[in-house]
């Protein structure tokens, strides 16, 4: 069926999210993949997430991951630990590393420009620093947000991950991140650098304390700087994991899940990529999502701190994305960190 | 096969379904088109609704006889953990959370256990209990007290409803087909006398449900024939109410190794359970066995009764299903109404 489909509105949104059925939705959804994206494949990526250090003086109330300084289990990886997590990347076919951390005031610039430094010396192109990290650098170095993205840059960073984003919305983030970058400053960064040319992703985090409505301007966020700049790569979304924290439970529905991921590949009509998050949803959900508008199951990480410490634990290998691709009926393709397809 | 014209036969009631039509719905590779078609049969019969019962499972003895390797809940006589369920306790667990509208009676079969005790249970809950229906026992467990009474299906059948059984299980039907029996559940009855066995209930007035366990050693073929048998046993005695269309699951199990079916090749069969299965008035995502997220989903592609409450529920638990331990009214409609359907509670005949 053909859907003569125009832009979606704030309004055509909320209606289609809250009283279209779900296979309509589907169609929707996978109509624009597809106008981005081949039918049949499914990419991934062979990764692995560094997170340089868990010290953040954020302490966002979602997280599970963050310590303070003189906790017991608080660690900075040191240029060893580094090198032995490189090499081991390197061995597994990894492409990219995904390089985050907490806001640890305690390292000088200079810790991660040599990072940079050293994970460029094995090949690998770094994805890191989400927006958050980099106006936390940009305050305590006392530089503008152009001289730590153009510095970074320098020191060998390729491309920045979107998260961090939880909801674009002042009034949530005052509630459950008071210190991380506002809405404002998340956009500023996403801009800047891709007026550098520093490619991003976006992301989003819902269900927690946040309206319909908040998510949707979200979407409207992301999309208007996209028409701007066409610097995101991808979206990715994912529910909130309320095992281990001060929030209240709640626990978003995989049917839930399904019909945010489409209405966000339908609203997001101008971003090429959206991710299906298995190491939120598992297996079985990651595979339906394939069919709700995700085009990419993400990576294989080989090791996962943050989500895992808020009680949700999915480790994949290579083999285990590829089988759970194809058994899903789509071709597996594994792709760069820029979604460039790397095998025919 | 030409799917806009399937979907059309269908709404003229005029389609069949024939072996290769079934093959070809399995082999395609677009579940969505295939839930859609699922989905529209399922709001043509039952709108946007979907059926629970405030429900407790009562498993009255684990001990069991046939051992079959997919079960992770039967124990032999004398093992640590067998148990059997006196008049008693039963009564004082249908008693217990206040108000429920049904008895879900099934368990293992047990030589110890003999006809009457399960009129006394059931004659028992039903006089202290006369709003609540009883669904209970399979086919299994009426092949086994029958013959252990020597006598026919029917006295048996006829018993149990003289004491007040409403309708009869539908579990113990896994795959039909002799060669898949033989490899999962060798001490069963043969699907032949499953199908008897419902049969003869229905023309006794007792109505029933059927079920397939799916996802373990069988093939498509294996599943269709499956359908095919139940459709026209439907079309003779229209004594079945709905379907239940089990994911295997491995956990506890003999046959652990394997995977269990994915959630793509379970939405795929629930759908084409939906479209085989048109004289059947509903299907079942039963949760405990499908998982509380996916059965939300299956709603959508054909599925329109999550079962219910199921308190106490122990078979699904123990091969790794989802506890029911924590469910209740209040939270089940929830999730139904936050899926975008409208929950309504049924009794045991569906009133």
């Amino acid at each position: 069926m053909a859907y003569k489909w125009k832009r979606l509105t704030l309004t055509d949104a909320s209606r289609l999210l809250t009283t279209v059925d779900l296979h309509t939705l589907r169609e929707m959804a996978t109509e624009i993949r597809n106008s981005h994206n081949k039918s049949d494949t499914v990419t991934y990526a062979v990764d692995r997430n560094i997170n340089y250090t868990n010290i953040c003086m954020c302490r966002c109330k979602f997280c599970a991951f963050s310590r303070d300084e003189d906790s017991q289990d608080a660690y900075v990886l040191n240029k060893d630990v580094l090198i032995e997590k490189i090499k081991a990347t390197k061995e597994k076919g990894g492409t990219h590393v995904l390089l985050q951390g907490g806001l640890n005031p305690k390292l000088p610039f200079s810790y991660h420009t040599e990072m940079l430094k050293l994970i460029r010396e094995f090949g690998l192109h770094v994805h890191g620093y989400s927006p958050s990290e980099i106006v936390f650098f940009a305050n305590i170095y006392h530089m503008s947000i152009d001289e730590v993205l153009a510095k970074l840059k320098e020191a060998g960073l390729g491309s920045i991950p979107g998260g961090g984003a939880e909801i674009l919305s002042d009034r949530t983030r005052r509630n459950l991140s008071p210190k991380k970058a506002t809405t404002k400053e998340y956009l500023s960064v996403m801009e800047k650098a891709h007026k550098l040319g520093i490619k991003t992703t976006a992301t989003m985090m819902f269900g927690h304390v946040e309206t319909i409505l908040q998510r949707l301007v979200h979407l409207k966020l992301i999309r208007d700087l996209q028409d701007r700049t066409n610097g995101f790569t991808a979206f990715i979304l994912w529910p909130y994991q309320p095992w281990q924290n001060e929030l209240p439970f709640k626990k978003t529905q995989p049917l839930e899940y399904l019909r945010m991921l489409a209405i966000s590949r339908i609203f997001l009509d101008n971003i090429p990529h959206i991710q299906a998050s298995w190491v939120t949803q598992g297996k079985d959900v990651a595979q339906l999502a394939l069919y709700f508008g995700a085009d990419d199951m993400g990576s294989t990480m080989m090791e996962e701190n943050v989500v895992s410490a808020a009680g949700t634990k999915f480790m994949l290998d290579e083999g285990a994305i590829r089988e759970l691709i194809s058994s899903a009926g789509f071709v597996p393709k594994k792709r760069d960190v820029l979604y460039n397809i790397l095998e025919n | 096969m030409e799917w806009r014209g399937l979907h059309e036969l269908m709404e003229q009631g005029k389609w069949v379904p024939q072996k290769e039509d079934l093959m070809d719905l399995f082999s395609s590779k677009d579940l969505l088109k295939l839930g859609k078609l699922a989905h529209q049969v399922r709001l043509n019969k039952n709108g946007k609704k979907v059926y629970y019962a405030l429900n407790r499972h009562i498993n009255y003895t684990n001990v069991c006889e046939n051992g079959c390797l997919f079960c992770a809940f039967s124990k032999r006589k004398g093992d640590s953990g067998a148990y059997v369920l006196s008049i008693q306790e039963i009564i004082d667990m249908v008693a217990r959370n206040g108000k429920i509208d049904e008895v879900h009676l099934v368990g293992g079969c047990n030589s110890d256990l003999s006809l009457s005790y399960f009129v006394d249970i059931i004659t028992a809950i039903k006089t202290m209990f006369p709003n609540i229906g009883i669904k209970g026992l399979t086919a299994v467990e009426i092949a086994h007290i029958a013959k252990k009474e020597n006598k026919s299906f029917q006295y048996v059948i006829l018993a149990l409803k003289d004491a007040g059984l409403d309708a009869l299980a539908g579990g113990g039907a896994e795959i039909f087909a002799n060669s898949i029996r033989s490899q999962i559940c060798p001490n069963k009855i043969s699907g032949k006398i499953w199908l008897d066995i419902h049969k003869t209930a229905h023309k006794c007035g007792i109505k029933s449900n059927a079920t397939m366990l799916f996802g373990h050693v069988e093939r498509v073929e294996h599943r269709i024939e499956h359908l095919l048998k139940l459709r026209e046993l439907q079309e003779e005695t229209g004594g079945f109410m709905s379907f239940v269309p089990i994911p295997f699951l491995p956990k506890n199990t003999k046959l652990e190794y394997k995977k269990g079916p994915t959630a793509v090749d379970i939405l795929k069969t629930v759908a084409i359970s939906r479209i085989a299965l048109t004289n059947f008035d509903h299907i079942k995502a039963y949760w405990v066995m499908m998982g509380l997220g996916l059965a939300t989903i299956a709603l959508n592609f054909g599925a329109d009764d999550l079962e219910g409450t199921v308190l106490s529920e122990r078979i699904g638990k123990d091969a790794g299903g989802e506890d029911s331990g924590l469910m209740n009214e209040e939270k089940l409609v929830q999730i139904i109404r936050q899926s975008g359907f409208v929950p309504v509670r049924r009794t045991t005949l569906y009133n």
